[in-house]
């Protein structure tokens, strides 16, 4: 904008006086009491974030982890029924859900799947995103259609997306079944097998993350510099060349912070495998939040208590994932 | 790196939450009784086939205000398989619980161990205690209290094509021999498959398993008897019976494609329960409803044995109207309501008297099914009763796709109730 309305320009020099001012004192802190003087408004408009996040967030969160210290179930929480009142009688177990977790061999076996379900959910969604949006880097015909065809996965809502996938893939009554047998071929038992099971569920993940990767990828193709292509092209490097060397580079900030994003949030897909197979069949493709959803709600008596422990686990696993792959970074120079 | 700890916490953080939430919404407005006369809302849950069955219990249930015209009936259809959870879920946060629910047989006894249920002795929920059959009776008692009223009893035989069979020159199969002859010769001869077997719920495994001189766990001696030499063997028979193509069964979505696959004559026999009459009857195969024959479950290698099962109604015991809620129990489960529900739903009866009437006595579903319910397996009605399948569909599943041999799927569950079932062998 390039004029200043009065209140927004004394906002401004507001906020450059307050950033000079906690930037400038040098070492030493100053006072709270001083600093809470001074910037009551800036505490006052944080505040609201602060209590919603500690409302949602941290409330649940050190719940979570006080319950995974105990064996706590649906037979012994606290529960008001009309003038029933049946208080709590769980108790703590201290780390024995951890060390049961981590000995026995459910879990040990839930996670390999979910790491290869991560890996290779990521790895193909990245690379056909890369090849789309290679595609659609350059000028074509209706280049504009093919984009909104391309991001339309994204654009419906996850669940109506995977219950297509449901009845398609439907041993008898599926479209791709019917495809198959209208081929001359066998049908497929695409949620019926293990194996087929765990390759339907990756192969509609990847349909629903290829336009999330396309459209990043697409916004760091256009951001990288027509005169490097040019300057190779002057230079005589192969198309092979100037994608290695001027292309990758180029996305590099866009890509690690995709790949992050995408192996979290593979880790964690819920609903395309709950909604998919429910886990099954027998319990072939649960992932390790599916399970920990089953713990909690669909077993019964509900064990609360391996439910939280799961849940902490998988949070320390994606931490202990994003301090080695920062460090990674780190260590090819790039600050992040 | 802040914003990805940010976002790991919060991905996570949403898992952990998950064991904290729960609740719903709409909850029932507060009644009284004001001189002797009912007043407020009744908020009852049905689980019933949605298409077929629920409109004759909406309209039932809606009935009720004829009655007492001052108090208001809010039908609300939960589907079977979610109802369970989802009225544990509203019943421990204390809000979007109904008042009254249809509780399947096993649910009862596991709702009323964790008090949700109000006890019914002496309300006026329960008339005519003696009407009601011993065996519907005994799965609404816990620890010598009443939680529930009978409203229908069931068990499972085999509905048959008869088209397919007279195509086929076949009888109904006794035992699982002739089921796999039979479907053999239904194949060679029409090309279409002999039985559906559903594979998704342990429910449809349980006759097999009795067949085989089996059962989930012995309640009396408090030992687990599934991982014994008959619960390998029914494995081992419904794995054959797939294997040899004499059945086709699915991993997910069993109901529909059931139900889908034998209303189109796709496969000429399903096993199923009086509650899948109302639905079957509306498939184009069944246009006549001649078509559609029953037969006893067939035999295994020990005997022959179909669950018993049904469905009670029971009254949360946070309910803010309790008084309506137990008129409402008791006018659901009258012998004039279950006439009406046998009658236009081939759905058994509780009340001994509902079955002398004329047009509930000419019925030929309920004619076929009555003494089949009066020899079918009772079920152990313990508070695990409704804990004990989940650990059989997951290894059942894996036997009938391979995963796991009957031998360790059996070990299997066994394993896991002896976990459930503390202290017992």
């Amino acid at each position: 904008m390039a004029v200043d309305t009065p209140s927004q320009s004394m906002a401004k020099a507001a906020g450059d006086v307050a950033r000079g001012r906690s930037r400038g004192t040098g070492p030493k802190r100053r006072a709270p009491k001083r600093s809470l003087a001074t910037h009551w408004y800036a505490w006052a408009m944080v505040a609201p974030v602060v209590i919603v996040i500690t409302v949602i967030i941290g409330y649940p969160l050190v719940r979570g982890i006080y319950l995974s210290l105990t064996d706590a179930t649906e037979r012994n929480v606290a529960r008001t029924i009309g003038v029933n009142e049946i208080p709590a009688s769980y108790e703590f177990v201290g780390l024995d859900n951890y060390k049961d977790a981590l000995t026995g061999s459910q879990f040990l076996s839930t996670l390999g799947w979910t790491v290869v379900w991560t890996v290779s959910c990521v790895a193909i969604t990245f690379a056909l995103g890369l090849v789309f949006a290679n595609i659609l880097n350059r000028k074509f015909a209706g280049r504009s259609v093919y984009r909104m065809l391309l991001i339309l996965p994204w654009a419906i809502p996850g669940f109506v997306s995977v219950f297509a996938w449901r009845f398609l893939y439907d041993e008898r009554r599926g479209m791709l079944n019917q495809i198959l047998t209208g081929a001359g071929l066998d049908g497929v038992p695409w949620l019926n097998d293990p194996t087929w099971a765990k390759f339907a569920v990756i192969a509609v993940n990847v349909w629903l993350g290829v336009p999330f990767m396309m459209v990043a990828l697409l916004g760091g193709l256009q951001s990288i510099p027509g005169e490097l292509y040019e300057a190779a092209e002057m230079d005589g490097a192969s198309a092979w060349q100037r994608f290695r060397h001027i292309t990758m580079p180029g996305l590099r900030s866009v890509s690690t912070t995709v790949i992050l994003l995408s192996t979290i949030w593979t880790f964690n897909m819920f609903p395309v495998i709950f909604l998919l197979t429910g886990g099954g069949p027998g319990e072939a493709t649960q992932i390790l939040v599916t399970q920990a959803y089953k713990f909690s709600f669909e077993i019964s008596p509900r064990d609360f208590a391996q439910s939280s422990t799961w849940g902490v686990l998988i949070l320390v696993l994606l931490m202990i994932f994003a301090a080695i792959y920062q460090r990674v970074l780190r260590k090819q120079g790039e600050a992040w | 790196m802040r914003r990805g700890i940010a976002a790991t916490a919060l991905v996570a953080a949403l898992g952990v939450t998950l064991a904290a939430c729960g609740g719903s919404d709409s909850g029932s407005d507060g009644g009284s009784k004001s001189s002797g006369e009912l007043s407020g809302t009744v908020t009852w849950w049905d689980t019933s086939t949605v298409g077929s069955e629920d409109k004759v219990f909406k309209k039932l249930a809606e009935d009720f205000t004829k009655k007492h015209p001052k108090v208001t009936v809010k039908y609300v259809n939960v589907p079977f398989g979610e109802a369970q959870n989802k009225f544990k879920n509203a019943a421990q946060s204390g809000s979007g619980a109904p008042d009254v629910i249809r509780s399947e047989v096993a649910w009862t006894p596991e709702f009323a161990d964790l008090g949700y249920l109000a006890p019914l002795d002496g309300t006026a929920a329960l008339k005519d205690q003696g009407d009601f059959l011993e065996q519907a009776a005994a799965s609404t008692k816990y620890n010598g209290k009443t939680y529930a009223v009978p409203q229908v009893i069931d068990s499972m035989g085999v509905f048959y094509n008869k088209k397919i069979f007279k195509e086929a020159g076949v009888e109904v199969p006794k035992n699982i021999a002739e089921l796999k002859t039979v479907s053999a010769t239904i194949k060679e001869k029409t090309g279409k498959t002999g039985l559906y077997l559903r594979g998704d719920d342990p429910y449809w495994f349980l006759s097999f398993l009795y067949g085989e001189g089996g059962d989930l766990v012995d309640a009396e001696n408090k030992t687990v008897t599934f991982d014994n030499e008959a619960g390998v063997k029914a494995f081992k028979t419904v794995k054959d019976l797939v294997d040899s193509k004499a059945a086709i069964t699915d991993a997910t979505n069993g109901w529909d494609n059931m139900q889908a696959a034998f209303k189109d004559g796709k496969v000429a026999m399903m096993i199923n329960g009086p509650w899948a009459v109302a639905d079957t009857y509306a498939g184009k195969e069944f246009a006549d409803k001649a078509n559609l024959g029953i037969a006893p479950v067939p035999a295994g290698s020990a005997g022959q044995g179909a669950p018993q099962g049904g469905h009670n109604l029971a009254v949360y015991a946070g309910s803010k109207n309790l008084d309506a809620s137990y008129a409402f129990a008791e006018y659901m489960t009258s012998a004039e309501s279950q006439a009406t529900i046998a009658q236009q739903l081939s759905l058994l009866p509780t009340r001994q008297s509902a079955y002398l009437q004329k047009d509930v006595a000419k019925s030929e579903m309920i004619g076929f099914f009555k003494p089949v319910v009066d020899k079918a397996v009772e079920r152990p009605w313990i508070p695990e009763g409704g804990s004990l399948f989940e650990p059989v569909k997951v290894e059942y599943t894996k036997v009938l796709t391979g995963q796991t041999t009957p031998e360790q799927g059996a070990k299997a569950v066994g394993d896991a109730y002896r976990k459930l079932l503390k202290d017992w062998k």
